[in-house]
């Protein structure tokens, strides 16, 4: 049979995460991603992403990339260099932004934390750490405000699942309840401090630990020790990448790349054409925000057993119509599901009673497959809180 | 990884257990580890033929689909219907109630070339590995 190649690692010194000895010491097959060597799962991915919905994962995600933007002018650089409005964002909030190319198109997704007042601390994805620190470093300039890479100076850990809050509350003294979702403080975790984030990638409440790497182990061994009765189970980039995909979650690479903007993708919300002054690719995306898209990101639903994947062709009464960006088994519902960008007539004609004539080509053979809107998951989440507080 | 010594292996980790002449064939351990989470396999009809070397069915896991090559030649007279229902066989038992079909050899057909002892494929996983 065909092995996957994920499984050895590549040629070249991939980079070790300071949890490496962690995750040999519990078996885990690791896979090189992104120039770094990471746990791909540690026995059955489908456990350990049903024990994220269910209870409880925790995630090495020391990989991605941390870049500090620090000054008096940290904000208005930002909000020059980004699609979002960071200069509007509330000393220990978070927000889901991009990082455009001057033509629309998008370099990265990004989750911005603004620590303190003139204190910015960005996450990017591993794969792109380098081309967002470059394009800051270039943007920035001008401003009084200064860009560093703080990759190395953070050892990142997520708790997520209906009983991260639990287990992390028998580990510090913090407010959790208080600690809204996309929101950053810091805190006291098992004697570590951190910053604390209430954000995540798997559709689940949860949190991310960004540490000092030297405690990374200790940290790690609390945080399974406490979520032990739980039901915590350490999880991999396996699950995480069904996770993401059944909330309906983009991933750069896949959903997300230079060739597509964010009104592409459905994510025309992280541009905020009516900030003021210019930022880069904002003609370009006022254009595209008008323009009626050629192709829009959809969720599928295969009613086969086989399974559509990345760069799959979709074809609507046989003709190719669009491509899968993202697929796989889905462990909550059971059946293939799939992300994908079709052709934006097809989208209104597909509608779900004609499902039979939509299909992904899976190496040379049709398999009939349904329009559904993402995400695929919902969490339920408890009653909002009748106090009158707003949330956003 | 676990690699039985009395069955024969191919470099594209099936498995084959010949017995007069009947062929079961499974895929490895060290497949089904690397392939995580088996989802689905679709393999032939029975009646079918199959032949050294071409592919004969797919195995779909979580982040992956993987081809299976025939180790013989012959006609399938038996697939194996629990792993339809229960695709984790694979990973839970390769060697046994994994296994995925049975191939009466051609009678005219040559024997069997081209597989691996044992101590061959091990020594083959332990390169790549």
């Amino acid at each position: 049979m065909t092995m996957p190649d994920a499984v050895h690692s590549a040629p070249g010194q991939p980079r070790a995460t300071p949890l490496r000895d962690v995750h040999v010491r519990l078996g885990a097959t690791m896979t090189e991603f992104a120039g770094w060597l990471m746990p791909l799962r540690y026995a059955s991915e489908t456990a350990e992403h049903q024990a994220v919905r269910q209870a409880a994962g925790l995630f090495d995600l020391s990989h991605m990339g941390e870049i500090a933007v620090a000054g008096p002018a940290a904000g208005a650089a930002l909000d020059y260099a980004l699609t979002g409005q960071l200069s509007a964002l509330a000393p220990g909030r978070a927000k889901y932004t991009m990082i455009c190319a001057p033509d629309g198109g998008v370099l990265d997704d990004l989750v911005v934390y603004r620590l303190g007042g003139d204190d910015f601390l960005i996450v990017a994805n591993a794969a792109n750490t380098g081309t967002v620190l470059t394009a800051l470093a270039e943007r920035v300039r001008g401003h009084d405000a200064e860009v560093v890479d703080r990759t190395d100076e953070y050892a990142l850990i997520a708790i997520q699942g209906p009983h991260a809050s639990q287990i992390l509350a028998r580990l510090t003294d913090t407010d959790l309840p208080a600690i809204r979702y996309y929101s950053g403080h810091r805190a006291t975790v098992a004697g570590h401090q951190v910053l604390l984030a209430r954000t995540g990638y798997t559709g689940e409440d949860g949190f991310e630990l960004f540490a000092d790497p030297a405690g990374a182990d200790s940290l790690w061994a609390a945080l399974t020790e406490a979520g032990e009765r739980d039901g915590l189970r350490p999880a991999g980039l396996a699950a995480r990448d069904t996770l993401r995909l059944e909330a309906g979650m983009p991933l750069y690479g896949n959903e997300l790349s230079r060739e597509v903007s964010p009104f592409d993708a459905g994510l025309g919300r992280v541009v905020a054409l009516d900030k003021p002054g210019d930022f880069v690719g904002r003609a370009a995306l006022a254009e595209r925000a008008q323009a009626t898209a050629r192709h829009v990101l959809t969720g599928l639903t295969l009613a086969s057993r086989r399974v559509a994947r990345h760069g799959h062709p979709v074809v609507w009464n046989g003709q190719p119509c669009g491509t899968v960006t993202s697929g796989a088994p889905s462990p909550t519902l059971g059946v293939p599901i799939a992300m994908a960008y079709l052709d934006t007539d097809v989208m209104a004609a597909a509608t779900p009673g004609t499902g039979g004539r939509l299909a992904v080509d899976i190496r040379g053979r049709a398999e009939p497959a349904q329009i559904t809107s993402l995400p695929f998951y919902r969490r339920e989440r408890p009653a909002p809180p009748r106090t009158g507080e707003h949330s956003s | 990884m676990t690699i039985p010594s009395e069955l024969m292996y191919t470099a594209e980790h099936e498995w084959v257990a010949i017995n007069g002449t009947i062929a079961s064939v499974g895929i490895t351990d060290y497949a089904q580890h690397a392939l995580g989470d088996v989802v689905y396999v679709s393999l032939p009809a029975e009646g079918s033929r199959v032949t050294t070397g071409d592919p004969c069915g797919e195995v779909e896991s979580t982040k992956s689909v993987s081809e299976i090559y025939s180790p013989v030649d012959g006609e399938v007279i038996e697939v194996n219907p629990e792993v339809d229902d229960d695709p984790a066989l694979v990973n839970s038992d390769p060697y046994g109630a994994g296994w995925l079909m049975k191939v009466r050899l051609a009678d005219d057909g040559p024997e069997p070339t081209g597989l691996l002892t044992a101590d061959e494929y091990a020594e083959l996983t332990k390169e790549t590995d």
